[in-house]
């Protein structure tokens, strides 16, 4: 992906210059390292710092819901599948955005990666397969497939899968990927270790929603945790309200979830809360042959009916 | 559901018309042996309030 970033650029100022959108959302640098931040871009200056990395973690379609305005947005193979995700629900026109492709190669594992060093992080910095990471003391050389969020290792899609315009040619997919190993791992536990499982998974909670809040499919203007009339689930850390949270967040993404691993990275206690959305993931793909957001005609699995539906849960 | 640790036994879809009685009653008479048979469920039972 080294290289992208001048693509990038080129190709928001001339939307912006030509009036074909009024707003290019990207990536800037953050403050800290392996931290890049949305940048709404409407000038030339704001355009100048735009960047491309593996630092990208966040999902840009977020940012898209309910826009007035013409807007670009650069995507990864999941934002675009989270895009169309929202063109289907509504939530943005397709003729409004335009959509510049990103062919993904990955982006990296913040926290694993400061697990990996001693120190404060300075700086990092990358080829095409490797990480460089530099503290005070010390630079230190990583295979970039080594330090991918797991998410990303295991990504079938990192072509966008709809786009106006490309800013390079397609990557290589991964094929022969096994996605749900560990899912599998606590299917075959007995009832009371699922349930310890989760509580200790789970146990770090600080209720702070930024998981939801970095979702693009959590856009409801009330998220049921923050009604109060009625209360369907109480607010503090209690763990049966944790866990009816998790759980019900995760049931509210089925078949819309595109693995994107935005709530997982948003997380400040590192909680693995995919492994609740690939669950579902998993139960779609298996049932119903369904992958969320791959194409603007097809009806979500939840939404259509079908006479070979699995119903022998249904006595 | 299952995932999260709740019992297979403890969760039970049905689909019965009004006209079904005797079916109604099959299935109701089945889920409370069933449950009954796996026993209380502690683990949706809150502490008193913690103040912290
Ligand atoms: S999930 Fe796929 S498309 Fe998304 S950032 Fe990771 S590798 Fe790229
Ligand atoms: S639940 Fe997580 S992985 Fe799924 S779409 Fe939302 S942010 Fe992405
Ligand atoms: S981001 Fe992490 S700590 Fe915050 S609510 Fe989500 S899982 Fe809990």
């Amino acid at each position: 992906m080294v290289g992208y970033t001048e693509k990038i650029k080129e190709i928001a100022s001339r939307l912006l210059k030509e009036c074909t959108v009024d707003m290019v959302i990207g990536f800037r640098k953050g403050t800290m390292p392996m931290m890049n931040e949305p940048c709404f871009a409407t000038t030339p200056e704001a355009i100048d710092t735009l960047v491309w990395d593996s630092n990208c973690g966040i999902n840009l379609a977020n940012y898209l819901t309910n826009r007035k305005e013409k807007v670009a947005v650069i995507a990864k193979g999941c934002d675009s599948r989270n895009i169309v995700t929202h063109i289907i629900e509504n939530k943005i026109k397709r003729d409004q955005v335009y959509i510049v492709g990103v062919p993904c190669t990955g982006m990296i594992d913040k926290r694993k990666i400061t697990g990996m060093v001693a120190g404060e992080i300075l700086g990092v910095s990358e080829t095409e397969n490797t990480i460089k990471v530099q503290t005070a003391d010390a630079e230190t050389l990583f295979d970039k497939a080594e330090v991918l969020q797991q998410n990303c290792a295991l990504c079938i899609h990192r072509n966008p899968v709809i786009h106006d315009e490309m800013v390079a040619d397609a990557v290589q997919e991964q094929t022969d990927v096994d996605r749900y190993a560990d899912i599998r791992k606590i299917e075959e536990m007995d009832s009371e270790d699922k349930w310890r499982f989760f509580d200790d998974l789970l146990s770090p909670c600080i209720r702070c929603y930024a998981c939801r809040n970095a979702c693009p499919l959590c856009y409801c203007p009330t998220c049921f945790v923050d009604e109060a009339k009625p209360q369907w689930v109480g607010k503090g850390q209690d763990p049966v309200d944790v866990r009816t949270f998790h759980f019900l967040r995760a049931y509210h993404c089925a078949g819309r979830c595109t693995d994107c691993g935005a709530c997982e990275r948003a997380c400040p206690v590192g909680i693995n809360m995919r492994l609740l959305t690939r669950k579902l993931e998993k139960d779609c793909q298996e049932q119903f042959g369904w992958e969320a957001g791959l194409s603007l005609d097809q009806r979500p699995a939840l939404d259509v009916y079908q006479a070979n539906d699995p119903g022998a849960f249904i006595k | 559901m299952e995932l999260m640790g709740i019992e297979p036994d403890r969760l039970h879809f049905s689909w019965i018309s009004s006209a079904e009685s005797t079916k109604f009653v099959k299935v109701v008479k089945e889920v409370t042996e069933k449950v009954k048979a796996i026993g209380p469920n502690n683990h949706f039972i809150k502490d008193t309030a913690k103040v912290a």
